[in-house]
């Protein structure tokens, strides 16, 4: 078992080089570099901008200088905020998202799974297509209608909430639920339809034939292996969670890690651009490893070769 | 002696979007104490769904139409589901088909034979409950009980797997056990090894059993009467020994001549009936074997025939052995 985290833990460490790679070449390829900009910089000023930066050396030397920077554990200085560099946009950033994140997947959690559950027992009847009309919503709408739905309902109507801050515990509640939605929708659905499935396999059958209640049926026997598809899918959610969405962190101006993200794309800080992709890399890849265990904990079926 | 289990014209249907399909159309039989009734027909003929409306296992889409199941003077098609389950897995216990997914793969199988009995008495201790499981996997021929007791199905063969699920089914002792086909997914060394010791704990244990098989040459070994299905209807009903000397259905024939021989090739050894079991949303209201039946008459198709006494335990369902049936391609006509 040790040997065969181990040798997933080196495909990992595989993925992330190619994903730094890929990234890298593709970023310098796209014409155009952090200084060029409508605002003319004059050609000299360009020029040592870019030989500060080594800009104008191989490409694959700038690549290895990076990779040993990297593991140093140094991303390098922002190209456009002088003074900062990128380790302090995500110790500042990621913080923030990760706390919004992760109170999202708390919710998440809490209201998806018992609404599968609730739909799947009550297939086909109004709790089952309450869940299911409410789910699909979810899936089908984009969230920034979702959040601009909240905010006009909850902040302006009703003026509930804020529109905007995470300064008090009221703000949350609207990103959360906008930044949950989708997710929520996908789990419900997803928890529903693995637990009629469960429910109709043989062994459930055979749990009945002894004698169990319904509800014994279900807790002991058919929860369990409903779970194994939702948590597979946990580990790229947790992480697209905890990373921030740049739409929400714009509609409800929260300084996460996901509006730093787009803005860098937008402004060609490569070094940025570079440290975000790597971080987000890095967090999800982890997040799956991590559900990989946790798998391998409930389900005993897992073999390790 | 009073039967264990007596079923009256019992009719299941399913209600699906195609329709309702009448899968059990009028079944009634008796199981007598100690006895192994075998129920035999092809796959489709409804032997699952007669097994499984006698312990109300079905799908919700399945609905007990008429009859009855009488069983320790109640009727178990009308009893609270409160009662239904102190029946199951005490009195009444069930063996299924497919070892393979019989089993609930995450809890280690001493914890599933043991949730068998805890269910029943609760007042058993964990070290008793232990103990029980370990005396009954040693009955069924389960190796080193004690260390087998925290395996988990997928580490069991099949054979093993439908051993755990016998040792499942008889922990309480009850008085009836339906196994419904369980050797049919097993090879057939392993097959004729669970037939023995499925013969040898019924003595041992006393109880009644249904045996539910496709395959005429398993009932041969194991029982000493037989119920022969064919579309939701028993076609005929004898002692073993009257099915394998005076067989009085072509359908028994039929299944009789696709007895795989043992010492046949695996290829060449079975010769089914040509032709495929009826569609059970229009059930034919002939005979429903009339469209594959080689001695078939103009009557067989638009008439169903009442059954025929031929003597105490043996009654058959078929035009050829009416009184006025011609003499001619008639295997039943005798003077
Ligand atoms: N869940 C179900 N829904 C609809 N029809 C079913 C269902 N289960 C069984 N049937 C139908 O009932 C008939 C009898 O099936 P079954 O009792 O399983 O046959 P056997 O056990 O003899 O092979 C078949 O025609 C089958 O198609
Ligand atoms: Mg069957």
């Amino acid at each position: 078992m040790v040997k065969y985290f181990a040798k997933r833990f080196a495909m990992m460490l595989i993925a992330l080089f190619m994903i730094v790679l890929i990234t890298f070449v593709i970023m310098h390829s796209i014409p155009g570099g952090p200084f060029t900009s409508d605002r003319k910089v004059s050609e000299d000023v360009e020029k040592a901008l870019n030989e500060k930066y080594n800009l104008d050396a191989p490409l694959y030397e700038q690549f290895f200088e990076y990779i040993g920077n990297l593991l140093k554990g140094d991303m390098g200085p922002s190209f456009k905020y002088t003074g900062k560099s990128v380790n302090d946009f995500i110790a500042n950033g990621f913080p923030v998202s990760a706390k919004l994140g992760g109170i999202t997947i708390i919710f998440v959690l809490i209201a998806a799974i018992p609404m599968g559950i609730l739909a799947a027992i009550k297939n086909g009847r109004w709790q089952d297509m309450t869940v299911m009309a409410v789910a699909t919503i979810g899936v089908t709408i984009p969230s920034f209608v979702i959040a601009s739905v909240l905010i006009y309902t909850f902040s302006f109507r009703l003026d509930w909430l804020p529109t905007y801050g995470l300064d008090t515990w009221k703000g949350y509640i609207l990103p959360v639920v906008a930044l949950g939605g989708y997710s929520l929708s996908y789990l419900a659905r997803l928890m529903r339809s693995s637990l009629l499935e469960v429910m109709g396999q043989d062994y459930i059958r055979t749990a009945r034939a002894k004698g169990l209640t319904e509800l014994k049926v279900i807790t002991k026997h058919a929860l369990r292996n409903a779970l194994i598809p939702v948590i597979t899918v946990l580990g790229p959610t947790v992480a697209g969670l905890m990373t921030g969405s740049f739409v929400i962190e714009k509609i409800f101006a929260i300084p996460g890690l996901g509006v730093h993200f787009v803005n860098s794309v937008s402004q060609r800080d490569y070094t940025t651009i570079m440290g975000v992709t790597v971080f987000y890399a890095t967090f999800l890849l982890a997040m799956v490893f991590i559900v990989d265990i946790f798998y391998c904990l409930i389900d005993p079926r897992i073999k390790f070769e | 002696m009073e039967p264990v289990l007596t079923v009256k014209n019992l009719k299941t249907s399913f209600m699906t979007s195609n329709g309702e399909v009448q899968a059990v159309r009028g079944v009634s039989f008796q199981v007598e104490k100690g006895e192994i009734l075998g129920i035999v027909g092809e796959s489709g003929s409804g032997k699952s769904v007669t097994s499984m409306s006698i312990l109300r296992l079905l799908a919700d889409t399945a609905k007990i139409v008429d009859g009855e199941v009488i069983f320790g003077g109640n009727d178990l098609t009308k009893v609270t589901n409160r009662k239904m389950r102190e029946i199951r897995g005490e009195k009444i216990a069930m063996i299924f088909q497919d070892p393979m997914s019989s089993l609930n793969p995450l809890i280690p199988v001493g914890e599933q034979v043991a949730e068998m009995i805890r269910v029943h008495h609760k007042e058993l201790s964990k070290d008793e409950l232990n103990e029980k499981v370990f005396e009954l996997f040693g009955q069924v021929r389960i190796p080193e009980p004690e260390k087998r007791y925290k395996s988990y199905p997928h580490e069991f063969s099949g054979g093993m797997r439908q051993r755990v699920m016998i040792a499942m089914a008889l922990a309480n002792r009850p008085e009836l056990l339906i196994a419904d086909e369980p050797t049919t997914a097993l090879d057939v060394t392993i097959q004729d090894q669970i037939l023995k010791q499925l013969r040898a704990l019924q003595k041992e244990y006393e109880t009644s059993i249904i045996f539910i098989t496709h395959d005429l040459g398993v009932v041969a070994e194991l029982c000493e009467r037989v119920i022969v299905m064919y579309g939701g209807l028993i076609m005929e009903e004898a002692t073993i020994d009257d099915i394998f000397e005076h067989p009085k259905h072509p359908y028994t024939l039929g299944l009789l001549e696709s007895i795989p021989a043992i010492d046949q090739e695996k290829a060449n050894r079975l010769s089914p009936i040509p032709g495929s079991p009826p569609d059970m949303t229009k059930p034919p209201i002939g005979c429903p074997f009339a469209p594959r039946c080689p001695y078939a008459r103009q009557i067989c198709a638009s008439e169903c025939p009442e059954y025929v006494n031929i003597n105490d335990t043996h009654r058959s369902m078929c035009w050829l052995l009416d009184p006025d049936a011609p003499a001619d391609n008639n295997p039943f006509y005798s003077l």
